[in-house]
């Protein structure tokens, strides 16, 4: 019986429900087979960092959920939240119940920076500030010790941005957003007077998206700034931005230009953006009292510059530091992993054995456990696409006798899981919609799981 | 705000914008792309996928190119939506250097 026809649909289930997940669904649910989708969630609620990663103050963003909202009123999708692959239904097992399996689980943890003294209290992943002021059940009760005047964030990317805006600005620039309340209590009480953004390459290699870094010319209640001198670019650095794949370096360069000359008009806070700067320790009496930093300098070809340390020290004194350096997946047992990049081995998306090693047949991967965590919520509609291309390609070559749905509901069942369905989530998208209109938020989000499964069962 | 298609895809028409775009916001005639600014998130994936350098975002827009924001708001509503790309237009490659890319 041959698979992707009305009498055997192709089955596929999805595990994370985040981007990727939406965009592999929508490509199956584009392709010219009759498919049956599910979806896993090991959250009861989906959009993985849609909901909660992107930060709050950027609502336009999140709008991409409304297109994940459409793709989930097709008849052949389904939700199957409040469910971890690994703990309350093994790997094997999907691949027992599915012709394919999709990974879309994301690099849910932070690359470390391997220095004595990070794990010092008030040094922190910018994952666990991102995820706590989101609202996500994982990091709902962390506190983060707000009440030194000085913080540093280690990281070039967006999410250093966001997690610097988010301590830059006011409770009143953030107080109609959708950011959780014990967040913004938290921030309402706040001393940071400056946020120190450190880099370890120098201003033209920032990673940062223009428009993020825009932004902060425009915060009411914080200061960009950068001393004039860290703009001294050397020779290559001029080189890169003059050449056309330097066109995003160049303007966040002129960005920083509009901090070094940004006057003090006594704001409250200041964000000092500094460069070629590595942490070589972290210090202080059982909690994080200073960094210290070796000064770089850049040596290499243009677009291939790398830091190296000259030796030099210097120090700034802090109470808090996050970490922004990167991300890793997170291994789920019984699939292929590759420590060194933290993602899931793969071939265009197809599964391997191991990095390099042979394709296991059935298996999927998609997003930031596929290639690293790169690139905007678009790039993995790409990369989602590729990853179906590959799986469209070998359906004549599955198995083609598999429950399902059916086998995975009686496997969950028969584990005790109470999974959610969408519907189900609908309710707890409606219930967090309307806590959020007294205090005129988009939405409240109800930060625990106990809270989500009270009101999907209500 | 919003992401805008430029002058540069005019005859061009590349489409490698279309395969990133998170939801769904451009639309095509017989000549070139267009962004639906009410659907358009600003998320600015786009910007770095064209070829040609035709998007901008709508405060970054090079001289003399302003009038496209109005143009691209009022034909991208009423024109065909594209969600997957397409093959460029015939001269594509030439226009391309034309432009000098």
């Amino acid at each position: 019986m041959s698979i992707g026809t009305e009498s055997n649909p192709l089955k596929v289930a999805i595990v994370g429900s985040g981007p990727s997940g939406f965009y592999a669904t929508e490509a199956l649910i584009k392709s010219d087979f009759v498919v049956e989708v599910d979806l896993i969630e090991r959250l009861p609620v989906p959009f993985g960092l849609v909901r909660s990663g992107v930060a709050p103050d950027h609502p336009k963003l999140k709008q991409a959920i409304e297109v994940y909202k459409k793709i989930a009123q097709s008849p052949e999708f389904n939700f199957v939240g409040n469910v971890t692959v690994g703990q309350d239904i093994k790997a094997e097992d999907i691949q027992k119940t599915h012709h394919a399996v999709i990974y879309t689980c994301g690099a849910e943890t932070d690359r470390k920076l391997g220095i004595p003294g990070e794990d010092l209290l008030g040094s922190y992943t910018a994952t666990e500030f991102v995820g706590w002021y989101n609202g996500h059940p994982d990091y709902r009760d962390r506190t983060f010790d707000l009440s030194h005047e000085t913080a540093i964030v280690i990281g070039q990317g967006n999410v250093a941005a966001d997690v610097s805006r988010i301590l830059a600005k006011s409770v009143d620039e953030l107080k109609h957003t959708d950011i959780s309340q014990h967040a913004l209590d938290a921030l309402a009480d706040s001393k940071i007077k400056t946020i120190y953004v450190v880099g370890r390459r120098g201003p033209a290699q920032a990673k940062f998206a223009s428009k993020e870094l825009k932004e902060f010319l425009e915060i009411e209640n914080c200061r960009p700034y950068i001393d004039p001198k860290e703009l001294e670019l050397n020779e290559t650095s001029q080189q890169e931005l003059e050449m056309k794949e330097g066109r995003g370096n160049k303007k966040n360069v002129e960005i920083f230009q509009k901090f070094a000359e940004s006057e003090d008009t006594g704001k409250p806070r200041t964000c000092i953006s500094t460069f070629l700067k590595s942490p070589v320790r972290l210090e202080g009496e059982g909690r994080l009292e200073k960094a210290v930093f070796e000064i770089n300098e850049l040596s290499g070809e243009p677009f291939n510059q790398s830091a190296k340390g000259t030796g030099e020290t210097m120090e700034i004194e802090c109470g808090i530091l996050f970490r922004s350096i990167g991300y890793n997946g997170v291994p789920i047992p019984g699939v292929p992993f590759y420590d060194r990049w933290g993602t899931i081995p793969n071939e265009n998306g197809r599964i391997t054995t191991e990095q390099g090693g042979d394709v296991v047949p059935g298996l999927y991967t998609a997003g930031w456990i596929k290639r690293g965590p790169s690139g905007i919520i678009g790039t993995n509609r790409a990369c989602a696409v590729e990853s179906v291309d590959m799986l469209l390609e070998d359906v004549s070559k599955l198995p083609a006798d598999k429950p399902g749905r059916e086998g995975l509901y009686k496997i969950l069942d028969a584990n005790s899981v109470q999974y959610i369905n969408y519907d189900q989530w609908m309710k707890i998208d409606a219930a967090e919609v309307t806590a959020g209109e007294p205090k005129g938020k988009p939405r409240e989000k109800f930060t625990r799981r106990e809270e989500m499964l009270a009101i999907a069962n209500n | 705000m919003t992401t805008v298609v430029t002058e540069n895809c005019k005859g061009c028409r590349f489409t490698d914008c279309v395969s990133v775009c998170p939801v769904a916001c451009f639309h095509y005639d017989d000549e070139m792309l267009y962004i639906d600014p009410d659907v358009c998130i600003d998320c600015s994936a786009c910007i770095p996928e064209c070829p040609v350098e035709a998007i901008y975002e709508e405060d970054d827009l090079p001289e003399g190119q302003e009038g496209w924001v109005e143009i691209n708001a009022e034909k991208a509503p009423d024109l065909p939506l594209i969600e997957e790309p397409m093959d460029p237009l015939p001269g594509a490659e030439d226009r391309k250097s034309e432009l000098g890319f």
